[in-house]
């Protein structure tokens, strides 16, 4: 009588793409450099797979055309309170629509900054802005996130970039 | 002077603003959408200058500025988006933008444009009269 044996393959650890990196890293300082007069710091990235994004205020930029998925700009609440407040020009309550609006401005030009360097044909959805403890973000699943986490005088947030680039796209 | 906004965010609706009130008297009407300024242009007198996003709800930058030229060959158009390719900017042009700036922007960069802008548009209608 012979044995069989069910041999599971070892799921391939997720893989980083470096040219993602560098367009989100140079638009982030950009952005907060042009707009409220910040420099950002830049800490090691990695990949995660936790739905959860890093923080508790999250604007999302949606990617189509020859990119397809998302990118989360993820702060401390304290931290996206001082910088909406910068960027805005004066105090923002949290959760109130000028606070979700500036927000999610911020991710439109984080992403859109960045978009140029990732496909001719790549468009950017209008933001959405999502705030509280413990929310999901759904994912692509064939492709890691990668997680650029940044500080600033403000306080800390991170890029969360879950993206792929369609056959053919160059 | 008379200058229209058209973004889908009040934030940098109002941070045009703050910049462009340093023009002199200036008179703003906005919008958030391309759908909700055809409503205002068709609603008064013409504007003097429009700034306009390209992603919006509803109606994007590109379709606004694409319907307003079948009627107004004239008035001053500047696209204020994070749209960068040189693809986008030379379909905003072929549409009939004027002027493009790339966000994020500072307060002078956007005067230095509104101002390019207004004045080559003022020497169009000395040369057309």
């Amino acid at each position: 009588m012979t044995q069989s044996a069910t041999v599971t393959a070892a799921k391939p650890a997720p893989v980083l793409d470096p040219k993602l990196i560098v367009p989100f890293v140079q638009s982030v300082r950009n952005v907060f450099q042009t707009m409220v007069n910040l420099e950002t710091t830049v800490e090691r990235p990695h990949v995660k797979c936790d739905p959860c994004p890093s923080y508790d205020v999250s604007g999302i930029i949606g990617f189509h055309g020859d990119v397809v998925g998302n990118v989360v700009i993820s702060f401390q609440m304290s931290a996206a309170t001082k910088l909406v407040a910068a960027f805005a020009g004066m105090e923002l309550e949290p959760g109130t629509a000028d606070f979700t609006d500036a927000v999610g401005e911020l991710a439109n030009m984080i992403a859109g900054g960045a978009k140029k360097h990732l496909g001719n044909a790549a468009s950017i959805t209008v933001p959405s802005v999502i705030i509280g403890k413990g929310h999901q973000i759904a994912r692509l699943s064939d492709v890691p996130c990668l997680v650029i986490p940044c500080t600033t005088a403000a306080g800390d947030f991170a890029v969360e970039i879950n993206v792929k680039k369609l056959n053919g796209s160059k | 002077m008379k200058i229209l906004l058209v973004d889908d965010s009040r934030t940098m609706r109002n941070i045009q603003k703050k910049s462009l009130e340093t023009l002199g008297t200036v008179e703003f009407a906005e919008a958030g959408d391309g759908v909700e300024a055809l409503t205002v242009i068709a609603g008064g007198a013409p504007f003097d200058l429009m700034l306009v996003d390209w992603n919006m709800p509803n109606m994007n930058g590109l379709s606004l500025v694409t319907k307003v030229r079948e009627k107004d060959k004239t008035t001053p158009i500047i696209m204020v988006t994070t749209e960068a390719e040189k693809q986008r900017v030379i379909d905003a042009i072929k549409a009939g933008v004027n002027n493009y700036v790339i966000k994020p922007f500072t307060p002078p960069q956007l005067i230095e444009k509104v101002n390019a802008t207004l004045a080559k548009s003022k020497a169009a209608v000395a040369v057309a009269a």
